[in-house]
């Protein structure tokens, strides 16, 4: 396993440590280790499968959805989880969050949403705040941010969460039940960069845990455009799979 | 070459100590693009951050998009040059394959615009170092394609990429090499220049009566790309001209270094091609009768330098195509008898004493058709 490279501070010491807790314990509980594989894009959050005891993969830059798909596709069997960042995965790859939402394919992504392209060092990503100045954006970030909850919850995924790399606990009861639930898992991580976007002590404030799911996708809504930002599991539903559609499970 | 490029003539900017990136914003700064827009991608991502300072400062009144993706980033500006605007991009390996289609469209369009490409290897594995995977990918699209040596050459040849687009209406590209170039700063003369204002063959604005690329019969397409490719096999004498009128009476599409009565030349392109002159010097010092051929300009391809070669060639490759390296392959269909060496891909690092070494084994004869280096 290589040395890790992250910033001192950063938030993705949080959700590697709650990714481990929640493999051992799914280990525990009888998942054999052997089915679980991970996939990472490009950026600082693509580090973290290089730390991960597990099968790995590093995909081109946005392209973690569309490869977890087919692996799943070919190898129903297996236990796919992806890691991506917001440039990753809002910016480059968003198109495929939509369709993998639409196509509800039993795989699980996790995005490292610092606001900010780390590994490029600083510049703007789709949430970047209004007006916040980057590297790019030397006169404030003229675009208003995107709402990736919302927009997983409008695009038909089964599973939508909200983690924060600060509140371990709620992270690893999110990162299990995602993993487990049958569909495509959408779990958007607040990730404080310590170098580029330190938002510690903004989210330490402002996070609130939602109590439970929304009963309906109305609801889920709501919440996903509240002003207030809740972390946990915003809306979960059973629905078809491709694979069941497919017979291929 | 270099030191008259900077002749006293043209000495009316200033001498400011610059990388390669840092250079080639001064430069797209005085052409003044009216919008940039473009991605980040190591090594481009310090131009585009330049630029974007530029405008914060208001020294540079251009407009700015962030967007989504280097695709997006070459859509937003043949946009806005289809209707006249002056445009610039840049990008970097995997950058320019996400951005391929689009480059096609571009060219086969004949829209003028300048976009920067610091070379870098392409995956996989992943590796953000220097090697000319990326701007092969480019070399037979139909692009003008520089190739810059230092920082200097990255200004003056990202400059003078406006009014050549401008003026042949085909797509230019300035490359140059990750770190080696893009990164490292010289004293670089920031010529004190006016560029002229932007001119192209069509512009489509709200009251053109005109549909562009609608779909064709084989005809249409079939004259499109040659008439495409002639003018760019074409093109050399404006780019001459255009060249002198900027940096100078000397400028060409190859700088020919000790060549006059060599027994042996290397073709070089690119950031090594100074360790590979210095070579040269030394073994010049030692009686051997030796030069070298550097490419300033792959597309079009100065044809006209590599037939007079007379002695042995040696092309040194920064990446490989099938059998042969970037341009070994094709220079053989000049020079037969070339030999080849593909190189130090993905940042292999080669030292002067390893450069020494191999042109030490081509003059010796040890080389053979094509070789990889290691
Ligand atoms: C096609 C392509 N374009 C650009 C890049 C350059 N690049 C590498 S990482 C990165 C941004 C990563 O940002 P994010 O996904 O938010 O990850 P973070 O570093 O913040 O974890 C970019 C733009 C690339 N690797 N490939
Ligand atoms: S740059 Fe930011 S995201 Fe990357 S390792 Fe450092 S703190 Fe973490
Ligand atoms: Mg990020």
């Amino acid at each position: 396993m290589k040395e890790i490279t992250w910033c001192p501070g950063c938030g993705n010491f949080g959700i590697l440590r709650a990714f481990k807790n929640t493999i051992k314990r799914l280990v525990e509980e009888g998942h054999e280790i052997g089915k679980f594989v991970v996939a990472s894009g490009i950026g600082c959050h693509g580090k973290i499968v290089d730390y991960i005891e597990l099968p790995s993969f590093h995909v081109i830059h946005g392209r973690v959805i569309p490869f977890l798909t087919g692996l799943k596709l070919a190898n129903p069997e297996l236990i796919a989880i992806g890691f991506a960042g917001d440039g990753d995965q809002y910016n480059e790859g968003l198109d495929h969050l939509i369709h993998a939402a639409k196509r509800n394919v039993n795989i699980t992504v996790f995005i490292h949403n610092n606001g900010v392209f780390g590994l490029t060092t600083g510049q703007f990503t789709a949430t970047t705040p209004k007006g916040r100045v980057t590297r790019t954006t030397p006169k404030g970030n003229p675009e208003v941010p995107l709402n990736p909850v919302m927009l997983a919850l409008v695009s038909g995924a089964t599973f939508v969460a909200r983690g924060y790399a600060g509140k371990l606990n709620q992270l690893e009861e999110i990162m299990y039940k995602a993993i487990l639930h049958e569909g495509f898992s959408f779990v958007d991580i607040l990730q404080p960069c310590v170098s580029f976007n330190n938002t510690w002590s903004y989210y330490n404030k402002k996070v609130v845990s939602l109590e439970k799911p929304a009963k309906s996708l109305e609801e889920a809504m709501k919440i996903a455009a509240s002003n207030e930002i809740y972390t946990g599991i915003i809306y979960e539903e059973r629905r078809e799979t491709l694979e069941e559609f497919l017979k291929i499970k | 070459m270099q030191e008259r490029l900077q002749d006293e003539s043209y000495k009316s900017g200033k001498r400011v100590l610059l990388n390669g990136n840092q250079a080639v914003a001064e430069a797209v700064k005085i052409a003044e693009p009216d919008v940039i827009a473009a991605y980040p991608i190591t090594p481009q991502t310090p131009v585009v951050e330049k630029l974007a300072e530029f405008v914060a400062e208001g020294v540079l009144n251009s407009e700015f998009v962030n967007v989504e993706s280097e695709y997006s980033a070459l859509s937003v500006v043949y946009g806005a040059a289809l209707t006249g605007a002056r445009v610039f991009t840049a990008t970097s390996s995997h950058g320019l394959a996400y951005m391929y289609e689009m480059c096609w469209w571009v060219a086969g369009s004949r829209v003028p615009l300048v976009m920067a490409l610091p070379t870098r290897s392409i995956g996989a594995p992943w590796n953000i170092h220097s090697d000319h995977s990326d701007v092969m990918i480019l070399k037979d699209v139909g692009w003008i394609i520089s190739m810059a040596e230092n920082a200097q050459e990255c200004f003056d040849l990202t400059l003078i990429g406006f009014p050549i687009s401008e003026e042949l209406n085909i797509p230019y590209s300035v490359s140059y090499d990750a770190f080696m170039v893009s990164h490292t700063a010289e004293v670089v003369e920031v010529r004190d220049v006016e560029l002229p204002k932007r001119k192209q063959a069509y512009k489509i604005l709200p009251n053109s009566e005109f549909a562009l690329n609608a779909v064709t019969v084989n005809d249409a397409r079939h004259k499109a790309r040659k008439t495409l490719m002639k003018d760019l096999e074409n093109s050399r004498r404006k780019i001459e001209k255009i060249g002198r009128c900027f940096l100078g009476e000397d400028f060409s599409l190859a700088e020919k270094y000790r060549v006059e009565d060599a027994d042996y030349v290397i073709v070089t392109y690119g950031g090594w091609s100074g360790d590979f002159k210095d070579v040269v010097d030394e073994m010049r010092d030692e009686g051997v009768k030796i030069g070298l051929l550097k490419l300033r300009f792959l597309r079009p391809l100065p044809e006209e330098e590599l037939k007079e070669i007379s002695g042995d060639v040696l092309v040194v490759d920064r990446s490989a195509l099938y059998k042969f390296g970037g341009m070994g392959g094709e220079i053989k269909r000049i020079i037969p008898e070339a030999k080849n060496v593909i190189a130090a891909l993905g940042g292999y690092e080669i030292g002067y004493s390893e450069i020494k070494a191999l042109v030490r084994r081509f003059v010796s004869g040890k080389i053979g058709e094509v070789e990889w280096y290691p």
